[in-house]
């Protein structure tokens, strides 16, 4: 059975719904964590290094903490909340007594997680932007970098919520996978300048350093073929775990 | 024939939940399932509207088959499921929006078809409060409202008065019986006897994952039983020195101390019973056979003696 679109926007704008109830409370942690980060690492650690990789700390770290933001709102999604829904609050059992079949909601999800990832990366941006961190006009380019990181994250955290039973398990994907990303995708430091030969091959491998590559290049207004390589990592593999996920949601959410 | 199932098996594990059912639910009836937890009544459901996959077997609803079309089917059939799937930090309004759009109904039929449901469960004085800071009376009503959501020629209710307090109750019957006559056919599953027998045409009764009977619930007491029951207190042993002189019936269960005996005319018997109890301490009743006493010598629960 193909995806209906009507009906994944049906599952959309269920969880848009409960959102706009607490979208105020939602959205403001959005604008103090980069806050945080900023003045933490920036104003803090970045006090004692004059500076990385050409600029300032803070302007080196701020285009990978947009990606970082967008990464944590989509896995937010489509790992806890999506096994709260499925779970306690029987979201798809109520949706499957209606036209709406299982793909349909695999759909609404992942353009769920996107626009929470949109909304998360975006206040990131807003708030760097403020802070006089993201070149105008270059940065702009970075924007569609948000989706396209809400996408990956969307489609990796699907494949690994499909398969748990238990949500303790959550722990082990932000501890053991998520956070390794956050500390060696290229935010903190240039994977060139520590890493040699073989190595740099190999961390092609993780998916948070491309959306981070594109941004920071964006930022610097500058443009490469790596940047082709890098949109077609995001696209590739979403579309191979998303394709996983179709065949699997079916036996997930049914019996 | 509303719905068709046929043969239809269904294995989880080593577990056969569902075991070679046949089921016709014809249109324009209220249908109850009934049967004791675990005989496979919510499976059943479940395989009727598709998101349970038969083992074996064939099912067509509308004559439809519900492995090809589960989206068509679903577009024209209602589920209330045994437990509320509610949004609670939502209002009944806003519940109902959410559900509509599962449906893709849009505006203004959205909200029209939103104001008839909130007029007809009479959900209207707590509309627009969160769900959470509803009674379960109300939860339970919103549910069947958002099963009512697209009109649907076939409603299925999985025990919908579970755990509400008999005005409630009274109040869900008289709304499923005007859906009823409405022109929709009803599939309801319920463990309640008096639910069946007052709101049901024809009822299965479930066991094991089988139909062990099928028939409007009067006929089924006349084929099973008899029209009068008389229920008393006594014990095993003392059984033979009440029943000194009188037949004992053919069909009668034994519950504890408990004892029921089913026959045609209870006048005779009773009498009987009532100067050979020695005083009243029996608590014997005469009262209508029911289907709670079909279900008890069907499904075999304290069964003792009597017809099986």
């Amino acid at each position: 059975m193909s995806i209906s679109p009507p009906h994944a926007l049906a599952v959309w704008q269920r969880n848009a719904a409960m959102y706009r109830r607490t979208w105020m409370l939602n959205i403001l942690p959005n604008f103090f964590e980069p806050v945080l980060y900023l003045a933490a690492m920036g104003i803090g650690v970045g006090n004692y290094i004059s500076q990385m990789g050409g600029m300032s700390y803070i302007a080196f770290i701020a285009p990978g903490l947009v990606c970082v933001a967008a990464m944590n709102g989509a896995s937010f999604e489509v790992t806890y909340n999506i096994f709260v829904r499925m779970t306690f609050e029987k979201a798809y059992d109520a949706m499957l007594t209606t036209p709406i079949e299982p793909q349909d909601i695999l759909a609404g999800e992942v353009l769920w997680a996107i626009t929470r990832a949109s909304i998360y990366g975006g206040s990131f941006f807003i708030v760097i932007t403020l802070f006089g961190l993201a070149p105008l006009p270059w940065a702009l380019a970075a924007v569609p970098v948000i989706p396209l990181t809400g996408l990956l994250f969307a489609a990796i955290g699907m494949a690994f919520t499909l398969r748990l039973t238990s949500i303790d398990l959550f722990s082990f994907y932000f501890t053991l996978f998520l956070t390794p990303l956050f500390l060696f995708s290229d935010i903190f430091f240039p994977l060139k300048e520590r890493l040699s030969g073989m190595w740099l091959w190999v961390a092609e491998v993780l998916p948070l350093l491309h959306p981070v590559r594109i941004a920071r290049m964006a930022f610097r207004g500058e443009v490469g073929v790596v940047m082709v390589w890098d949109v077609a990592y995001l696209l590739i593999v979403s579309a191979l775990l998303l394709a996983w996920a179709g065949k699997t949601v079916r036996r997930r959410l049914t019996n | 024939m509303i719905v068709r199932a046929h043969a239809v098996s269904k294995r989880f594990g080593d577990h056969l939940a569902v075991h070679g059912l046949d089921l016709e639910v014809p249109r324009g009836l209220c249908f109850g399932l009934l049967g004791p937890n675990g005989a496979g009544k919510t499976t059943t459901l479940r395989m009727i509207y598709g998101v349970t996959r038969p083992s074996a077997g064939s099912i067509s609803v509308f004559d439809l088959d519900i492995a090809q079309h589960a989206r068509r089917v679903r577009a024209r059939l209602g589920v209330t499921l045994q437990q509320n799937v509610l949004i609670e930090a939502l209002s009944p309004i806003e519940n109902l929006r959410v559900f509509g759009r599962y449906h893709v109904l849009r505006e203004p039929a959205l909200s029209q078809r939103i104001d008839e449901l909130i007029d007809f469960l009479e959900l209207g004085s707590h509309a627009t409060r969160p769900v959470r800071t509803l009674s379960g009376g109300f939860q339970r009503r919103l549910a069947i409202g958002l099963s009512l959501m697209n009109r649907p020629q076939l409603l299925i209710l999985d025990e919908p008065t579970t755990g509400l307090d008999p005005a409630v109750r009274l109040a869900l019957w008289s709304r499923i019986r005007d859906l009823r006559a409405s022109g929709a056919t009803v599939l309801l599953t319920t463990h309640y006897m008096d639910e069946a027998q007052r709101l049901c045409d024809r009822v299965a009764i479930m066991s094991a994952g089988k139909v062990i009977a099928e028939g409007a619930p009067d006929q089924l007491i006349v084929t099973h039983l008899a029209p009068e029951a008389i229920e008393l207190d006594c014990a095993p042993d003392d059984e033979a020195a009440l029943f000194t002189g009188v037949p004992i019936p053919e069909h009668r269960v034994r519950i504890g101390r408990r004892l029921m005996l089913y026959v045609d005319d209870a006048t005779a018997l009773a009498k009987h019973l009532r100067s050979h109890d020695g005083g009243g301490r029996c608590m014997l009743v005469v009262r209508p056979t029911n289907l709670e006493d079909v279900f008890l010598t069907l499904t075999g629960t304290a069964l003792e003696g009597g017809a099986a």
